[in-house]
């Protein structure tokens, strides 16, 4: 074997290593531009392409880590949990000095430190219940008219148009809820409070929206036009094509638009901090009364606690299963549009 | 084909939720461009804030705003476009690497932005930063590079726009036809040639669009700069990468919750507002524009 062959079959051998599944033995063919060996500079530049290209998988590494630093020591820290009175009363519903009843209560500054973080969950929780169920059928059905019924330049202005909602900042929904949405809302239902769960689920259906719609328009789409000429053939009607044939072909598709919308949701920070009042109260059915999210108890607080003390702590805690929380619906989202993706590839094959 | 009533109900259903979705956008910008646009000026974008914000204009906003991207871009677009080509060029298609590159940026683009906030303070400016001071002034001094500065909340949004430059890279690169590639290696060229003499030229559009998505998206985000280096009022403008800053997005925060009379900033605050709207409109139209004329070079 010549010197080039050697150097040839030593890239493939280390090509073959990197490659995750084992290939069934077969006489290893040289990849393209693996002919012989690259000149000293194009090697060194490479070798930093590859080591950058690992900077995103170090983020989310060192994300979770520096944040699980400054949560994790909650849970050892003996002066930490006198702060906040024993870990037990970060879940579990207390008789505070001073109360009758026991009570999950969030008010963190005062010469008692009561950090149940429950309503802060329960808030998140009502006003992302509250958005989904506004966004949700609206960017369904938008899709089902951009993708089925509109003729094809339309849905050309369309389907930009509606995605130009996605590019609008956060701040301004937020803005946009708290001065404008807030009045007619409290106009329209006779509400007391100005700014509430409602409100905030409004403001935050507005960043759901462009997020659902996009990718349920495209798992629309993305069903083969045979299934629908086919159910035409049988002599289904346009409905009942939609409903029956590229809905549910195309059900995992809008399933995964749904459960990225709710991590969007979940995540959402400035528009709920504007608009959703921010008092942390424990009242589960009412969408007119105020709503404290974990997601703006973070913001708001931890620019005025002491850094490393029992309040730091907590705050960092709700931030790492935030990460957790959105980090599960975004794996979840993702591998069920690559699964239906390939499914739908195979069968064209 | 003809329509019975269902076709009808079900057409019309859907038509009506477009109609709501694009009204609600509609409302949104008309309100917000109507009331902004008379308080508008030559001024209102030159001046620094004065009379406790209610006067004066938003320069120091617009600066902060511009200068944290520019220092964003710098940092994050390098290692975005070589992720994006590291994932169209050189990792073996189905290999685990890559897999796990791949898994890392859609999961980096889930994350929510106050979690990036609080990222930024405990690795940025108080594990790297205070790391610094440690380092260079001992620990006795007071910090210098350990807290919140226009440095460390670009290198956050720099981290948190990486997916928008990775994934528009790597399609961008794909885009690219083979036949190029072929044909540059058939003359001789190296791997390596052929990647920056002819890929890179060919996808410069499309990655061009990727720089300018990330920045629209860099410049709108609030939450992760609170903690990391935006201010509510600086009386100079930010000359040093330690320097707090202003920023239109956290200028309209800050002036819409905390402001003691918000009636008597509402034009003040829509006048901001459609700044940043018209800033980040640009840009995603330009974005548009790029892409669609890209797509349109490589389908013919």
């Amino acid at each position: 074997m010549s010197r080039t062959g050697e150097a040839d079959a030593a890239v493939v051998a280390s090509q073959e290593a990197t490659e995750a599944a084992p290939r069934p033995s077969r006489p290893a063919r040289p990849k393209l531009g693996t002919g012989f060996r690259a000149p000293l500079a194009d090697r060194i530049a490479e070798g930093v392409i590859r080591v950058m290209a690992f900077t995103a998988v170090a983020a989310i590494v060192l994300i979770f880590v520096f944040i699980a630093k400054e949560a994790l020591p909650l849970f050892w820290e003996p002066e930490a949990q006198e702060q906040i009175g024993g870990l037990g009363a970060l879940l579990f519903p207390r008789v505070w000095p001073g109360h009758h009843e026991s009570a999950f209560l969030w008010q963190p500054v005062g010469d008692i430190a009561k950090m149940n973080v429950v309503p802060l969950f329960l808030g998140t929780l009502r006003v992302t219940v509250l958005a989904m169920v506004i966004s949700v059928p609206l960017a369904i059905l938008s899709a089902i008219y951009v993708s089925q019924y509109a003729p094809r330049k339309l849905r050309e202005i369309l389907k930009p148009a509606i995605e130009l909602l996605a590019s609008i900042p956060s701040v301004v929904l937020g803005f946009f809820s708290l001065i404008v949405v807030a009045t007619v809302v409290q106009d329209l239902f006779g509400l007391t409070y100005r700014l509430n769960a409602l409100v905030a689920a409004i403001g935050l259906s507005l960043a759901v929206i462009p997020l659902v719609f996009t990718i349920t328009e495209d798992a629309l789409r993305a069903v083969p036009k045979e299934l629908e000429a086919a159910a035409l053939a049988l002599g289904a009607r346009k409905h009942q094509v939609v409903m029956r044939v590229v809905l549910p072909a195309a059900l995992p598709g809008i399933a995964a638009a749904v459960i990225l919308g709710l991590g969007r949701a979940i995540g959402e920070t400035m528009v709920v901090l504007m608009a959703s009042g921010n008092a942390a109260v424990m009242d589960v059915f009412s969408p007119g009364s105020s709503a404290r999210t974990v997601t703006a108890t973070i913001a708001s607080e931890l620019g005025e606690v002491t850094q490393g003390d029992a309040h730091w702590r907590v705050l960092f805690l709700l931030g790492a299963v935030l990460f957790l929380v959105t980090f599960v619906l975004n794996r979840v989202g993702v591998v069920i549009v690559e699964r239906l993706h390939q499914s739908l590839t195979a069968s064209r094959r | 084909m003809r329509y019975t009533t269902a076709d009808w109900v079900l057409a019309g259903l859907s038509l009506t939720a477009v109609l709501v979705v694009l009204g609600m956008t509609g409302a949104m910008l008309g309100q917000v461009f109507i009331e902004g646009a008379p308080h508008l000026s030559a001024t209102f974008l030159s001046e620094s804030p004065t009379a406790d914000m209610m006067g004066g204009g938003i320069f120091p906003a617009i600066y902060g705003t511009i200068l944290l991207t520019l220092l964003m871009t710098v940092v994050g677009v390098p290692i975005g476009v070589a992720t994006g080509i590291y994932l169209s060029e050189y990792a073996p298609p189905r290999s685990r690497l890559a897999t796990i590159v791949r898994a890392a940026v859609q999961n980096l683009a889930g994350v929510p932005s106050i979690v990036f906030g609080l990222f930024g303070l405990g690795f940025f400016v108080m594990f790297i930063g205070r790391g610094l001071d440690g380092m260079l002034y001992g620990p006795d001094e007071g910090p210098v590079w350990g807290q919140p500065a226009v440095i460390w909340s670009s290198l956050t949004l720099a981290v948190l726009t990486l997916p928008v430059v990775i994934v528009t890279t790597e399609e961008a690169l794909r885009n690219v036809p083979r036949d190029l590639r072929l044909a540059a290696m058939g003359l001789g060229a190296t791997r390596y040639q052929t990647l920056t003499r002819i890929v890179l030229p060919n996808a410069s559009s499309g990655i061009l669009t990727g720089v300018i998505l990330a920045v629209s998206r860099g410049a709108g985000e609030v939450a992760p700069i609170i903690f990391t280096g935006a201010a509510n009022f600086l009386p100079y403008l930010p000359t040093d990468l330690r320097d707090m800053f202003m920023h239109l997005g956290y200028h309209v925060f800050a002036l819409s919750t905390q402001s003691p009379n918000v009636d008597q900033a509402r034009p003040v605050l829509f006048a901001t507002v459609s700044v940043l709207l018209v800033l980040t409109f640009s840009l995603n139209l330009i974005a548009v524009v790029l892409r669609s004329r890209t797509r349109a070079k490589y389908a013919a």
